[in-house]
């Protein structure tokens, strides 16, 4: 019996440890499907009217603030992904001076709480008299996502054989052919991995784009400014649909990899 | 989502002598690769820091209005934000810690549930592993105010925690420390958990196994064994829990977990920045987090030999 019972602890316990993960997760899906007037906070009935008319409440302001967070994702995505990607190749492939300042260059703003780089930024922002806006914060979300772009493509940059490029370069390719034949192509799924977390910080964001914003709502803005008068049952339509979609996304690429490790293994 | 950051330095620090041998080239192409993107992040990560540090010794302008302030060296700005806010400073500190403590508490058994005894079952270790992080996809504002409703006096929470004489009836849970921490706790638990999860993941069992043939007891084999290998994993995971808590200040917002008296100090930063535009203030609590958390960064780091982490 005692036997028993320590082998079913831990796993009933990390059961239960990911059922409070999902808590909340639940907790916005199923109040998304609230016929609430402003304020979603009590239950007052099923329907699917949130999810088909998403756009409709407050003039769109939702919508209008998701549409912001997407741009500004986007935008900044591709910057950091660019930038991150190119120090990644440099730093595991060539020697140059400064070594160890650049890698503490590119770990500080990790280690920096979120609420520093925003004022710090504001402050600067504001002795230059730089108006906030959409611009200042993509700079922002770029800043922070260039970081986490670099540790994840380096360690794809670290783990390419570098005899794969060799023999391009044995057999006359340029040094672009190799890069955009050979390298880019094997880096890939590193830089994809890289733009999506950064996709998925400047999305979330909410602390360093306060301090930047100005008048423009993101999405985690428009619920923070509208946490103390009620949040409205499309924002949980939206919150929930972005979960779905990257679910299905993160489960797509995991069934993916597994089947072609099955095929790979088959090969071999 | 940071995690992705810590854990994955981990495999390129174990990958790195083998990659070694391959001579890295001296070249050209090295700086046309890595200026533009260390320009970037010195315009927009080090000199905010610098004009930070400025703007904290800033003075009011003479019969200036509010928000207008002069370039000075006015060192007593720090001395006035530690009087009037060292309680919101002993706060950060102590519900980034316990925060930090609990987290680890919970997600040392998941992550090595998930690394070490799912390892037979590569389905399900994968299925854990998306549940863990499917917080990240959702937005960090609705979970927190999803913790907000349930623990609102009128929830079915609360309701059957008082029926149950468990709480007082005139007791709240929402603007307690205890929720903030709650908040804090459950909001940092994948960033604990996966870089645990990567080191668990990499445990040769053989040395449990060896432990266990030497008549050691199995708290000893935890102790002695799988702590110290999991080391790396804890520094990381304490590290990305600890720091982003103790600069927090969505979950103890009034319009979220806390209440007045528990605010923290990034709700101070944001209310003397954004609503009463006291600049310097802010600035100055800034610089003080700023630094508090680089010294205990730095000390722990050395501490524990994991300087790899960079």
């Amino acid at each position: 019996m005692k036997l028993s019972l320590g082998k079913w602890l831990l796993p009933v316990y990390s059961g239960l440890a990911l059922l409070f993960l999902m808590i909340p997760i639940g907790y916005t899906f199923v109040y998304s499907f609230n016929d609430s007037l402003k304020s979603n906070i009590t239950w007052r009935g099923f329907t699917f009217d949130k999810w088909l008319n998403v756009c409709n409440v407050q003039n769109g302001a939702v919508c209008q603030a998701f549409g912001n967070s997407l741009f500004i994702g986007a935008v900044a995505t591709v910057a950091a992904t660019t930038l991150g990607t190119m120090i990644a190749i440099a730093i595991v492939r060539y020697r140059f001076k400064f070594r160890s300042q650049t890698s503490l260059l590119l770990f500080l703003p990790m280690a920096t709480p979120e609420v520093v780089l925003g004022a710090g930024l504001a402050a600067q922002f504001l002795s230059l008299g730089v108006p906030k806006d959409m611009l200042t914060i993509i700079l922002a979300h770029t800043m922070f996502c260039i970081s986490f772009v670099v540790v994840t493509v380096k360690a794809r940059v670290a783990s390419l054989d570098p005899a794969l490029e060799e023999a391009g370069r044995d057999l006359y390719g340029s040094a672009w052919q190799v890069f955009a034949r050979i390298t880019f192509p094997l880096l890939l799924p590193g830089i994809l991995a890289a733009a999506l977390l950064s996709f998925a910080l400047s999305f979330d964001d909410f602390i360093i784009t306060n301090f930047n914003s100005g008048a423009v709502t993101t999405f985690p803005k428009y619920i923070y400014i509208s946490a103390a008068r009620g949040i409205p049952a499309e924002a949980n339509v939206l919150a929930s649909a972005v979960f779905i979609l990257a679910l299905v996304v993160v489960v797509t690429v995991q069934v993916s990899g597994a089947a072609k490790a099955r095929r790979l293994a088959k090969l071999s | 989502m940071a995690f992705a950051a810590f854990s994955s330095t981990a495999p390129s620090a174990t990958a790195a002598p083998s990659t070694d041998p391959v001579a890295r080239r001296r070249s050209p192409v090295a700086l046309f690769l890595l200026l533009p993107g260390i320009l970037y992040l010195v315009l927009f990560f080090l000199t905010p820091l610098v004009s930070l540090l400025l703007t904290s010794f800033q003075s009011p302008r003479e019969f200036g209005d509010i928000g207008q302030f002069d370039y000075a060296f006015r060192w007593q700005n720090y001395v006035e934000v530690v009087t009037t806010y060292w309680p919101h400073i002993v706060r950060s500190f102590s519900y980034a810690l316990a925060a930090t403590f609990f987290a680890l508490l919970i997600s040392y058994p998941l992550a090595y549930f998930i690394g070490v005894k799912a390892r037979k079952w590569p389905l399900l270790q994968s299925l854990m592993l998306v549940l863990v992080i499917a917080p990240f996809f959702i937005s960090f504002l609705l979970r927190t105010l999803a913790w907000k409703q349930l623990f609102s006096d009128e929830s079915f929470v609360v309701q059957s925690l008082k029926a149950l004489s468990l709480l007082g009836p005139e007791a709240h849970v929402t603007g307690t420390a205890f929720s903030v921490i709650f908040g804090l706790t459950y909001n940092f638990i994948p960033f604990m958990t996966l870089p645990l999860y990567t080191t668990l993941e990499r445990l040769d069992v053989r040395y449990l196994e060896a432990g266990n043939d030497l008549y050691a007891s199995p708290f000893q084999v935890f102790r002695k064994i799988t702590i110290p290998l999991s080391m790396p994993g804890i520094v990381a995971g304490t590290l990305l829990t600890f720091i982003p808590a103790a600069g927090d200040y969505i979950n103890a917002s009034r319009d979220f977990l806390g209440g007045t008296g528990t605010q923290m100090m990034g709700n101070v930063i944001e209310a003397n920045f954004l609503v009463l535009q006291n600049y310097p203030s802010a600035a100055a609590l800034s610089i003080i987090l700023m630094t508090v958390i680089l010294v205990i960064v730095s000390i722990y780091v050395k501490r524990s030999g994991t300087e790899e982490l960079l």
